[in-house]
């Protein structure tokens, strides 16, 4: 058994690209391999700014012998497909082709023994190949080769059982790049040359060369050595795990240095200081005790210096020194002009060519929140005219158009500087919330409407262009918007009707749309929604869509949401989900489950009936007259007592309660049943019982589909 | 500085231009880039370019913001292998040693939406702070570049605050002369230009006028490249100043705020169309007028 060590350098690869990369490197070469009979152990890989490495244990230093066999023609084929069979595959005569049995009949094989080659000679193609397919999100071409690659590429290491493999990657325009059993250490450390007999001896050297091959490593040091510098200073570090992974592939040697904020930039907005260290120069915050932004921030540096880190240090110092001389800069000139003295600079701004400004994005949003708001207990109509007024004005911020990061939390405190009301201003700091699954959803009353008024804009206006999200292409993210109004409407409790805010948004698009010259909209009739104008039916669908995949997430069963889904006609997420949630929990008992299996039943029979007979059989045309046995008189009271008892906790909201009611049902279904038979000779009997059975259907479907509910 | 990374590249077999003489908005424009990095003649030049960029104009109350600076460039064609050494042996010529500070080459790919230029490289950090970029290119005016070209901008004024330790561009020392024996610093020669030309550009430049010239430049742009008489042949030279002069009649129409969004993507579109021309043409006229030992090289 034998050990492949690959390692590709380069010049600096991105961070962002590293990890899937290493991984892609990893698959290509191991699919190869197996490709080749080349059977391993396992395969790992590692990256670094400047390298990707592979390395493969356990490969058999020959590939295996195989056969090959090719199925020819009949012994008794003609004489010229037989010597084009020959002639195809090779064989001199007759002779050389076996002759086999098959259930088929008599047939010649040719059967060619492939010696296994060395797998020092099957592992150079194996290589060159996987290296020409790895694909990057964007590459480029240098000097005068033709190959693409992230960042010019400058040597392939390969090495096997020790020894180099020979091999080289085609660069094109005659240029190549030999395989070889060298590298290089740390750019500025370390630059020098060293070879590599395998992969122990490539890690423990690149450590000596002052480089951590593997990423986890690298991340685990800076982590500790972070911890130690923010011990020594008596701060806190606070959890960032995305920053730390983004530094990792920053840096081959880590060294973690503190450097100094100047006290004169502290009263910044915290959230200022942090962009500016975090998006901007990729700093470690630290905090004190209390979770207060600290005077220090951790720089993770790439190189020892004789003066240990003084200089660097110092350095970066200054660089955020300047950022926050810009910040502060705006900082001061943003509060000289009010929030609401820069709205009219939003008309400047266009939303999408077609659907105007973001200035007249913030009319349709404000007569909508402010609808919204009717159904949002304790949101103040002024308030929220106010906050959707003001939503988007920092945008035309200078801090804003540098820290584009910092949209809304801005408008939050030039809107407190200006004297509006707190619940205006974190409406406007949350509005754009929730942006994903991990984001923390509003829950202050002018905050929802707001927030929902702007998303449900969005959607609405981006429908009614017929710009809908297609397969993985999502460029407006919308389904995001949706998502979060899902979020914001259930979290809070909120008893929106969404067909009619759906349709006042679409209104105030049209409004917008025809200063423009737009056509007209269309409508259509149908189950559930009667007549429905086209674009609110696709955004209501859309939500439904949404909802059904948020639901199956939290693992809510797909056959549960469609039951409740095909009543139609329900816009109050709110409801629809207490009708799923009871739904759920009744069929969870004993009576749930075994009324379902009578649900069953009794639609199979009528099915069945059905069909053989050729007619319906509408539970309308029940007589009572005809009912003779006493279970079948008994189930039908109770069921006329259950639809009643139901349809009263249904007018209720209380879907617990209607289930209850059904459960009612289960003995007198039991029975009849057990006692009575409905393919009775006497056809009159017959029909009026298939129409009872009906009717069980029927009273279940009042509150939910019972038909779409997998036993 | 100047003179050191002049000495540094001259050595390494660039030839040493002077500013070209109008307005522009980066280094990248001087025809000796941006058309010189087009078609398959080899070509090494350095030299220092006074940039444009009126937007960026603070009325000299930002200490790290300028509408006029200087950049010194370097284009290597075809980029050699070992591009990123040569590079920091000019750091180390200007006083900044790599072993000493933490120089890091950070992802950034550029893109020139007016030229139609683009191409991948980094940010070069010296200790967090951006001292160079290192572009790549692989296309210019649409038109791939092959050989592929590097690149290397430098801002020269961040790095002579970081050479002498200032805070503001404002306090950098110009001359070595102390205060009081006359000597001068960068506020002395430029303070009182960028409160004037950041009034001009974002209240004062009259937009009916800078209109006019932009369709001026355009026309006159088209017609250099159109070979009808009086002109017998495409003159691609002259025809590219127009469409840096229309260029930057854009970045001043763009400060004044009176370009729309969805008008700035049309406008960048014009001046795109116009460069996509010049560099044709450029390439088209080298083809024919090249010496033989460019042909060669082919």
């Amino acid at each position: 058994m034998a050990e492949l060590l690959l390692e590709i350098l380069s010049e600096e690869i991105p961070a962002r690209m590293q990890a899937r990369a290493a991984q892609e490197l990893r698959r290509l070469v191991t699919e190869r391999l197996t490709g080749a009979g080349l059977a391993f152990s396992q395969a790992r890989a590692f990256v670094t700014p400047r390298r990707l490495a592979l390395v493969v244990d356990g490969l058999p230093k020959r590939q295996p012998d195989a056969v090959e066999e090719k199925k020819g023609p009949r012994l008794d084929a003609p004489v010229r497909a037989i010597e084009g069979f020959l002639k195809g595959h090779g064989l001199a005569s007759i002779d050389a082709a076996e002759v086999r049995e098959t259930d088929k009949g008599t047939f010649y094989f040719a059967v060619k023994r492939v010696k296994g080659q060395a797998s020092a000679k099957v592992l150079p193609g194996v290589i060159a190949e996987s290296i020409q397919a790895l694909s990057w999100p964007k590459s480029m071409r240098w000097g005068e080769t033709r190959f693409a690659w992230v960042r010019p590429l400058h040597g392939v290491l390969a090495v096997f059982d020790g020894r180099r493999l020979a091999g080289a990657l085609e660069l094109g325009n005659g240029a190549v790049l030999t395989f070889g059993n060298t590298t290089r250490g740390h750019r500025f450390l370390k630059p020098g040359k060293f070879r590599v007999t395998g992969f122990a001896d490539y890690e423990a050297k690149l450590e000596q060369a002052k480089v951590i091959l593997d990423p986890a490593k690298r991340r685990a040091a800076i982590l500790k050595q972070a911890r130690q510098k923010a011990a020594r200073a008596k701060l806190e570090l606070p959890d960032d795990p995305a920053l730390l992974d983004e530094v990792t592939g920053l840096v081959e040697w880590p060294v973690v240095l503190l450097g100094r904020i100047e006290e004169r930039f502290m009263d910044l907005p915290p959230e200022v200081l942090t962009t500016a260290m975090r998006a901007h120069q990729k700093y470690l915050a630290l905090t004190d005790k209390d979770g207060n932004l600290a005077p220090r921030f951790l720089v993770v540096a790439n190189m020892e210096s004789a003066d240990k880190g003084k200089a660097i240090a110092a350095g970066n110092e200054r660089v955020l020194r300047a950022r926050l001389a810009d910040a502060r800069f705006f900082w001061d000139q943003d509060r000289k002009q009010s929030l609401a003295a820069r709205t009219p600079r939003l008309g400047d701004i266009v939303f999408h060519a077609k659907l105007g400004s973001l200035d007249e994005k913030i009319d349709r949003v404000q007569a909508l929140a402010v609808e919204i708001a009717g159904y949002v207990p304790g949101a103040d109509k002024d308030r929220v005219r106010s906050a959707a007024r003001l939503a988007k004005a920092d945008l035309v911020t200078g801090m804003v158009g540098e820290f584009p990061e910092l949209q809304g939390i801005m408008g939050r405190y030039y809107a407190l500087a200006d004297g509006e009301h707190p619940e205006v201003a974190d409406a406007i700091a949350e509005h754009y919330a929730p942006q994903g699954p991990g984001d923390a959803c509003p829950g202050a009353p002018v905050s929802v409407a707001v927030a929902l008024a702007d998303k449900i804009d969005t959607l609405a206006a981006f429908f009614r262009i017929d710009e809908k999200p297609t397969g993985s292409r999502d460029p407006f993210a919308l389904r995001r918007a949706a998502l979060g109004v899902i979020r914001l409407i259930v979290e809070n409790q909120v008893r929106l009707p969404l067909r009619r805010v759906v349709e006042s948004a679409k209104g105030l698009i049209d409004h917008t749309l025809l200063k423009r010259g737009s056509q007209a909209s269309l409508s259509r009739t149908v189950p559930g929604w009667g007549e429905i104008d086209t674009t609110v039916l696709a955004v209501l669908d859309f939500f439904a869509d949404r909802l059904k995949v948020a639901l199956r997430e939290r693992g809510v069963r797909h056959d549960l949401i469609a039951a409740v889904f095909a009543l139609g006609g329900e816009d109050d997420l709110v409801r629809l989900l207490a009708r799923v949630e009871a739904l759920g929990a009744f069929l969870g008992t004993d009576d749930g489950g075994h009324l379902l299996v009578a649900h069953q039943r009794a639609a199979n029979i009528v099915r069945i009936e059905e069909k053989r007979d050729k007619t319906r059989y509408e539970s309308a045309d029940l007589s009572n007259g005809k009912l003779v046995q006493v279970e079948e008189k008994r189930l039908a009271i109770r069921i006329f007592n259950s639809e009643s008892d139901a349809q009263e906790a249904l007018a209720r909201e209380d879907f617990t309660g209607a289930m209850a009611a059904l459960a009612n049902l289960r003995g007198p279904v039991d029975d009849f049943f057990d006692k009575v038979t409905v393919n009775t000779e006497d056809p009159d009997l017959r029909a009026n019982r298939l129409r009872l059975l009906a009717r069980i259907g029927e009273t279940l479907n009042q509150v939910a589909d019972f038909s779409k509910i997998e036993g | 500085m100047i003179l050191k990374l002049q000495d540094y590249w001259a050595e390494r077999g660039c030839i040493i231009l002077q500013p070209y003489d109008m307005e522009m908005g980066a280094g990248t424009f001087h025809p000796a880039t941006a058309l010189r990095a087009l078609g398959p003649e080899p070509w090494r030049c350095a030299y220092v370019q006074p940039s444009r960029r009126p937007s960026d104009g603070r009325y000299g109350e930002n200490p790290n913001r300028l509408q006029h600076y200087y950049q010194f460039q370097v284009l290597l064609k075809p980029s050699p292998p070992d591009s990123q050494e040569v590079y920091l042996g000019s750091l180390k010529a200007i006083g900044l040693d790599p072993r000493k500070h933490d120089i890091r080459f950070v992802e950034d790919d550029w893109e020139s939406p007016t030229l139609g230029a683009w191409g991948l490289g980094w940010e070069v950090w010296c200790d967090g702070m951006e001292v160079s970029q290192f572009t790549y290119f692989q296309q210019v005016g649409g038109i791939d570049c092959d050989p592929v070209s590097v690149e290397f901008t430098y801002g020269l004024e961040r790095l002579a605050m970081y050479v002498q330790g200032v805070e503001s561009i404002f306090d950098l020392d110009w001359d070595g002369v102390p205060k009081h024996n006359g000597g001068k610093t960068y506020g002395d020669v430029f303070l009182q230009a960028e409160r004037e030309f950041s009034a001009y550009n974002f209240e004062l430049a009259n937009t009916e006028t800078l209109m006019r010239h932009f369709a001026d430049a355009e026309a006159e742009c088209a017609k250099l490249l159109a070979a009808a008489p009086p002109a017998s042949v495409p003159l691609p030279l002259p025809a590219y100043d127009q469409c840096m002069k229309a260029s930057h009649l854009f970045n001043l129409l763009d400060a004044r705020g009176v370009i729309s969004v969805t008008e700035r993507q049309a406008y960048i579109g014009r001046v795109r169309a116009l460069a996509k021309a010049c560099c044709e043409a450029w390439i088209e006229s080298r083809r024919v007028s090249a010496p033989p030992a460019a042909q060669a090289a082919k």
